[in-house]
């Protein structure tokens, strides 16, 4: 018996040990490294040098245009995100045709898992100089600038997140008890308080899902701002690759990105909470 | 509201559908469609740059999910077995390979393969018997490990997802039967959860061949696809980027769908 229980718990390590060296080589020892560096110095020939300061996070507003840039532009994208992906997910749950319904989820989900790199690009093309303000100089509207505005960005981090906002929604919509809506009509609610009273409230762990997820990509993201704000809009990620890979300043990058997980754990937690208090977290799948 | 969702979906697929159309373009120019004509392709493909950045692509993509998807099936699989702590603990952690932003992943990669190296190379060198000793760089190797973090994770996942939803009476009456587990497991739970674990290969795959910003910290002297697109990208809009584009992009969907159709196989009746 103790032999058979020895080889349960063998087996059972053996099978956890690959996920669990990968995550502490690669995740937990790397976010340690960062950690370490941050309380650092930068070596007269960049990288690092050791130290114990908070010198780089007293340095923090040396970078604030990026920090500003990212933390009005992330929660207006992931408010514009929203406020088009719900009434799709809406649909999609309660009014699509069964039928269709399948078809149209894979059409959601497939520009999710197709390169954002891709998809961006296909905007410069758009909004660049042969694009719309092209066509708008043949109807008489000279000199339109689109791209390279903060709008750009807007619109690109709209055109890339959409669907990561729509699938949380969706699951918490779809998961919705239709009863409670015939009830809440039955008892002589307008459709209006309906909605506002019942399906809003209750879809709002996926509303807070898809936002926090939206938010904490948006934190990091570094593609749509440079193709599409072509290094006027600059967001922290842009500051990132620029201390890591050009100024190699890697301290202060360092303390940069420490700034920006814990901001990313605060929305999190925040998310969290609210979507608790609200009614029971659920899971999301992203396929 | 139907108004709405319709433009909604013109507006998430038009883009696309516009780059694989001026992919096809005789002209040159990227305003107008003068014709159709697959000069561009032939342009892309005889590109040495972007063949051996293709090849490139190719390699770790399918190194990265293939480790992946060995090493998440065997941790979900593990984690059915053990306390509720230890799950705790190990779905923080892959909760967090998936959620951090690759921005941080690349550079937190990228700071402890070197200060690693740093203390590697030296010793290997002190050990060596020739001149040349190997040394330890960024590469292959980095762009496969911090891109398998994320997708191991994503198979952990998937396939945890499948096995949770597993008959067990399935497994006890093999167990029952005098099977043995490894017989049990080819038999029995195998075959259930092998299309999650193919579907986790799959989207391992996309996500690994598509990521540009993870690679673009750790790549080292190494070229990925996206590397070089985005590098030619800010060089200028080609209509050669557009041919590359639609490869990518048509790549991505079929094996998006095939991963979609994989697990909506066999899937347990609610």
């Amino acid at each position: 018996m103790r032999g058979s229980l020895f080889r349960k718990n063998l087996v059972t390590t053996l099978l956890l040990a690959p996920a669990a060296l990968w995550l502490v080589i690669f995740l937990v020892l790397p976010f340690i490294a960062i950690a370490i560096f941050s309380v650092g110095e930068r070596a007269p020939e960049g990288g690092y040098q050791a130290a114990l300061t908070f010198a780089q996070y007293a340095n923090l507003p040396a970078r604030a245009t990026a920090f500003w840039n990212t933390m009005v532009l992330a929660p207006i994208g992931a408010l514009a995100c929203l406020l088009v992906a719900y009434p799709v997910a809406y649909y999609l749950a309660l009014r699509a045709p069964e039928r269709w319904r399948l078809i149209l989820l894979a059409m959601i989900v497939i520009p999710f898992w197709t390169s954002l790199l891709m998809r961006t690009y296909a905007w410069m093309y758009i909004l660049g100089g042969r694009g719309i303000p092209a066509l708008l100089a043949y109807v008489g509207i000279q000199d339109l600038r689109l791209i390279n505005t903060p709008g750009a960005v807007l619109l690109g981090i709209v055109y890339g997140y959409l669907p990561l906002m729509i699938l949380p929604i969706y699951v918490s919509l779809e998961r919705l008890d239709r009863r409670l809506l015939e009830a809440s009509a039955d008892l002589g609610a307008t459709p209006l308080s309906t909605f506002l009273g019942v399906t809003l409230r209750l879809s709002l762990p996926g509303v807070m899902t898809g936002f926090s997820l939206v938010m904490i990509l948006l934190l990091g993201e570094y593609l749509i701002p440079t193709l599409l704000g072509g290094g006027k809009v600059f967001f922290i990620g842009n500051a990132l690759v620029d201390l890591f890979l050009q100024s190699r300043n890697w301290p202060f990058g360092s303390a940069i990105a420490i700034t920006l997980v814990l901001v990313s754990v605060v929305v999190l937690i925040v998310a969290n909470r609210i979507s608790t208090r609200l009614s029971g977290a659920r899971r999301v799948d992203l396929i | 509201m139907r108004a709405f969702v319709l433009a909604v979906f013109a507006f998430l697929y038009l883009p696309i559908a516009l780059v694989v159309l001026f992919s096809f373009n005789a002209g040159h120019h990227a305003s107008e469609f003068t014709g159709f004509s697959l000069q561009w392709y032939g342009k892309a493909l005889s590109n040495p740059f972007l063949v051996e950045a293709l090849k490139n692509s190719l390699f770790i993509a399918t190194t990265s999910a293939l480790l992946a998807a060995l090493c998440g099936t065997a941790a979900a699989l593990g984690l059915q077995r053990v306390g509720v702590r230890t799950r705790a603990l190990f779905d923080a952690l892959l909760g967090a390979a998936i959620v951090v932003p690759g921005v941080v992943i690349g550079i937190s990669t990228l700071v402890a393969l070197v200060q690693l190296f740093a203390v590697v190379n030296p010793f290997l060198a002190s050990l060596w018997p020739t001149d040349q000793p190997p040394r330890l760089s960024l590469g292959y190797g980095s762009i496969i490990a911090a891109h398998g973090l994320f997708s191991m994770a994503l198979v952990t996942m998937i396939v945890g997802t499948r096995l949770s939803s597993l008959d067990r009476n399935l497994v006890e009456a093999s167990s029952d039967l005098y099977a043995t587990p490894l017989t049990t497991f080819r038999s029995i739970v195998l075959p259930q959860i092998m299309p999650a674990v193919i579907a986790g290969f799959l989207l391992a795959f996309t996500f690994s061949f598509d990521d540009f910003i993870v690679a673009f910290f750790v790549a080292g002297a190494q070229t990925t696809l996206p590397i070089y697109v985005f590098a030619s990208i800010r060089r200028g809009v080609t209509p050669e980027i557009n041919a590359i584009a639609t490869i990518v992009l048509c790549a991505s969907v079929v094996l998006v769908l095939l991963a979609q159709w994989q697990l909506g196989r066999r899937k347990p009746s609610p």
